[in-house]
């Protein structure tokens, strides 16, 4: 284990001179000028430069990252037995996730794998959904609004974007509840006689998690609508293209960044979603998240929860990595 | 007295881009010195040179006669005004004027009252709590005249202050800078592609191209001794005629061109069989009644009247175009669109330059 | 739009459906907070009260967690804007060819799941803890405030960027030429143009701090903040309490942004007017004339 101090610390170190080792090159080749990091800033602004963005980019973000990722493939050991012999690297928390429990009869953990692609399933389908949802308001907001319509929408819009996560659900469980305001309307209207158990039926996640995350699709697909030149849609229009057509091969190209970023927002805070899941949940409820939860929190195997956060993050990666794909665009482009 | 900046040798340098090619030059204390050229021609980056921000590649810059290699702009007795000004937009007027002698550590009772003083001389004085922003275009700039003014530099140097502003309050700002200049009686070095500014305003000036200095000299020099071609054609308006010396006399030199033969003064002494431009001025030709036998023949393509002086475009035979000035005082009568003219010059008023390239 | 009439019906109706969608929920809780059923109840309305907004002053776990969430709060904008501000410079002067490896490392916490930063900021600190023994920084509130420091810088940066890549270096320049050292450029020129930015950038931090949920509930340990008390409180039962939070949450935004934007609009006038009055002395000026009197 002394050897992973000496890593923690050393990695920063060795990234720092790799970083003054290419100063100084590019400085001899020519190919830098100016005057060098430190006159440029002084000595005080310089250090704190280095030491907050060090502190930030090693200690805060990879270097956890790194321990998780360390952590996922290590044996869950009690305290006493860390760094002894028995502490090596092992697949077993991942091979977990596939088989289940050694002492169990079933060929799968199919209660973790189903589980886990539900939840890639539905979060891809809720972030189609919303994509189908936001899509004509944001064109609308950005292209046909007039400004004080604009202001009005955009504060209706920004309003329930600072309502917590957790109220958020608690609010479809207000609506949703057997005795809840639609189930009351649905007896009232004669079309059904007993309360429907949304809760149970799921329905009241899904319907939840979009509506959680509604506002991350609609503020990236407002501001890449809005800076589509107006003239191009009304040429367009003047030139008798039908409006499928200006969607599709004018204004969406041209607001591809927006729509990646919005389902990249969507598809990761869905995935990644525990607040509504925890509210909105029935007791047979399937999501990852509560899963990985619980392998910390509940069977106090840090080692097989890590396991089971990296394969979320792996999955959120290759996802970003695919939309990058599929849209050519680059990870700056969306990220704004 | 030490000279106010002295240029050596100075090369400048990006990667393979040459941006000043050997510049020398002596600015004398007092001096309102204009660099003047079209806009890549090397005057801001010699400009930037001077106020430290950028090191020579070769040669050295000397400021009141010390050399200023390693001195960083905050170190130098030099006081830039930009070209957008560069206002600090969250200071007030008299925070701005104030700055470098804050950062300066004067006193605080010491610095409102010579920004007090600075406020009164360029007629701000009820605006000194003012933002910047709450400014007119003129007023701003006054402010950046105080704010350089207030570190009582030995150079001033101003990068096109001017260009931002509206034709009205530019040539009323031009007779204010140069009272300014007057009475600080400090170096001013002005960066100008505009030559109305440079001639109005300086004392000399050094006519820049593709990071060469072709010529230094006072208004009257360069626009009526033009050395270079360049010089000819950039400082003012004028006719170009390409010809082959036959011969040379006295001053003068006579040359056969597409037009015929004309002569010209040839101040440079090119010798008999040599290329070389003619230039003459539009003010310079005159115009006669087809007929006579000065100079070659035209055809009047456009006669634009401006009130003090009509703008004559002549099409000569050879199908090039040239301008005619005619001064609305001089009682000559002014030619119509189609009509075939004389257009003869007085040969001292013709000048005779090398043809670049054809040495 | 330039529509026929039937399509203009229809999107009247989509935009209906979508605020009632996007309003109807926290509506229906907002009624719920002064119905008096002990479970959230609309329809029908028994009675008004202020009951659940007594009961929620009262509940002392979520007064501990509001205090909790407002200190760690302020301690995320303490330690995130400062470095979202040192991300965005150092943005601004890294070598060409390692800038996006660096932007890749820096904004991947926006997409990064946070229960995946509560996990690694958990794992990570309680190793390098034990192994420096600086056991006492394995704390709720230390772990929560990196956690969360991971993406809100993040999100800082972002703004703060955004701002600087506006930033004019002629400031800069002429600052320097004014005789300024480096240090003084930084405090006088860089930081009071970036103000706005810095406190756009706060004001974001703290509300994300105080909402997180996700990450906050791996690494708040043994500690309560708000929100882990709120779902620790909507996992137990419904009760009009919450619903009375979320009133009193959606209330506060609401007043926040019509303070601020009757704060702009003041400030945007009263330039606008100290600018006319500049332009119309100018003119004055000019043609000789004396400038009127302005107010």
């Amino acid at each position: 284990m002394s050897g992973s101090l000496a890593f923690v610390l050393g990695l920063p170190l060795a990234v720092a001179l790799a970083f003054f080792a290419l100063a100084a090159h590019e400085r001899r080749t020519g190919t830098a000028t100016g005057p060098g990091f430190f006159q440029r800033n002084g000595l005080g602004v310089g250090l704190y430069l280095i030491i907050a963005v060090g502190f930030w980019a090693f200690f805060i973000i990879l270097l956890p990252q790194l321990a998780m990722v360390d952590m996922s493939f290590r044996p869950k050991l009690p305290p006493a037995q860390m760094g002894g012999p028995k502490d090596v690297y092992t697949l077993e928390n991942y091979r977990y996730f596939l088989f289940g429990s050694t002492t169990s009869t079933d060929a799968w953990n199919w209660l973790h794998i189903k589980a886990f692609l539900l939840t890639i399933g539905v979060s891809i389908a809720i972030t189609v959904l919303n994509f189908a949802i936001c899509y004509p308001l944001a064109f609308h907001m950005a292209q046909s609004a007039t400004a004080a319509r604009l202001r009005i929408l955009l504060l209706l819009l920004i309003l329930p974007y600072w309502v917590n996560e957790i109220l958020r659900a608690f609010a479809f469980r207000v609506l949703l509840s057997s005795g809840g305001i639609i189930n009351q309307m649905l007896m009232g209207l004669g079309l059904t006689s007993e309360p429907v158990d949304f809760l149970g039926a799921d329905i009241g996640l899904y319907m939840g998690l979009s509506y959680a995350y509604l506002l991350m699709m609609i503020f990236p697909l407002y501001n890449a609508i809005e800076s589509l030149d107006k003239n191009q849609v009304e040429a367009a229009r003047d030139l008798g293209a039908p409006w499928w057509h200006i969607h599709a091969f004018i204004v969406m190209p041209h607001a591809k960044p927006g729509i990646a970023s919005g389902c990249t927002l969507v598809f990761m805070l869905t995935a990644g979603a525990l607040a509504a899941p925890l509210v909105l949940g029935g007791p047979r409820t399937l999501w990852f998240t509560p899963i990985v939860y619980d392998r910390f929190y509940q069977a106090f195997n840090w080692p097989q929860g890590a396991a089971y956060a990296f394969i979320l993050l792996v999955t959120c990666i290759v996802f970003v990595l695919l939309v990058l794909k599929a849209f050519r665009l680059s990870l700056g482009e969306i990220t704004r | 007295m030490a000279a106010a900046v002295e240029l050596e040798g100075v090369n400048i340098t990006f990667g393979e881009f040459v941006a000043v090619k050997d510049a020398n030059l002596t600015i004398e204390p007092g001096e309102f010195f204009s660099f003047l050229g079209p806009s890549g021609c090397g005057k801001t980056t010699l400009l930037r040179t001077i106020s430290g921000f950028i090191e020579p590649t070769r040669g050295r810059v000397k400021i009141a006669g010390q050399d200023m290699k390693g001195i960083g702009p905050n170190k130098r007795p030099t006081a830039l005004i930009f070209q957008n000004l560069a206002l600090f937009p969250m200071m007030t007027v008299a925070e701005n004027i104030g700055y470098g002698l804050r950062v300066r550590g004067v006193a605080r009772h010491e610095r409102d009252e010579k920004v007090k003083n600075l406020l009164i001389q360029v007629a701000l004085a009820e605006h000194g709590h003012k933002k910047v922003s709450e400014l007119s275009g003129g007023q701003k700039q006054r402010v950046a005249i105080a704010r350089a003014l207030a570190v009582e530099p030995s150079v001033l140097l101003l990068d096109e202050p001017l260009s931002a502003l509206d034709l009205k309050l530019r040539q009323h700002m031009r007779t204010e800078l140069r009272a300014i200049q007057k009475r600080v009686g400090i170096t001013f070095i002005y960066i100008t592609h505009d030559q109305g500014e440079a001639l109005t305003m300086s004392d000399r000036i050094a006519v820049m191209n593709a990071g060469v200095i072709e010529q230094v000299g006072d208004g009257r020099a360069v626009y009526a001794e033009p050395r270079t071609p360049f010089v000819a054609s950039f400082v003012g308006e004028n006719n170009r005629i390409r010809g082959r010396i036959t011969a040379a006399e006295e001053g003068l030199a006579t040359l056969d061109t597409p037009l015929g033969t004309l002569r010209g003064r040839n101040p440079v002494g090119l010798a008999v069989g040599e290329e070389a431009l003619l230039f003459v001025r539009p003010e310079a030709l005159t115009l006669h009644d087809n007929g006579s036998t000065i100079g070659f023949e035209g055809e009047t393509l456009d006669v634009a009247y401006e009130g003090s002086v009509t703008h004559v475009t002549l099409r000569a035979r050879t199908g090039q175009k040239m301008t005619a000035s005619i001064g609305a005082s001089t009682g000559v009568a002014l030619p119509v669109a189609g009509e075939r003219l004389n257009v003869g010059f007085r040969p001292e008023d013709g000048l005779l330059l090398a043809h670049p390239g054809r040495h | 739009m330039k529509a026929d009439p039937f399509q203009r019906v229809l999107f009247t109706v989509y935009i209906v459906v979508f605020f009632l969608y996007l309003l109807g929920p926290l509506a229906v809780m907002g009624v719920s907070a002064f119905n008096t059923p002990q479970y959230p109840q609309v329809w029908p309305i028994e009675g008004v009260t202020l009951d659940w907004f007594a009961m929620l002053f009262a509940d002392q776990d979520m007064m501990t967690g509001l205090r909790m969430s407002i200190w760690i709060g302020l301690l995320v904008v303490a330690i995130s804007v400062p470095i979202g501000l040192a991300g965005a410079i150092v943005m601004t002067q890294i070598q060409a060819r390692v800038r996006s490896a660096y932007y890749l490392v820096v904004v991947s916490p926006v997409l990064t799941p946070g229960i995946i930063i509560g996990i690694s900021t958990v794992v990570f600190w309680r190793q390098f803890t034990g192994q420096t023994g600086t056991r006492f920084l394995y704390d709720g509130v230390v772990l929560t405030v990196l956690g969360q420091a991971s993406f809100i810088s993040a999100y800082c940066m972002l703004i703060i960027l955004a701002r600087l890549q506006r930033f004019d270096r002629a400031q800069e320049e002429a600052a320097l030429d004014l005789g300024a050292t480096y240090p003084q450029v930084f405090r006088h020129i860089l930081l009071p143009f970036l103000k706005p930015a810095l406190a756009s950038a706060a004001v974001l931090a703290f509300l994300s701090s105080f909402e997180n949920y996700n990450t906050t509930t791996f690494s708040i340990l043994s500690d309560k903040t708000l929100t882990t008390v709120l779902a620790g409180r909507v996992r137990q039962g419904s009760t009009p309490a919450i619903s009375a939070l979320a009133v009193i949450i959606v209330a506060a935004t609401i007043l926040g942004a019509i303070a601020y934007e009757v704060y702009k609009r003041r400030a945007d006038a009263a330039a606008a007017r100290r600018q006319r009055a500049a332009l119309a002395e100018e003119e004055a000026e000019l043609s000789g004339t004396p400038a009127p009197a302005m107010g």
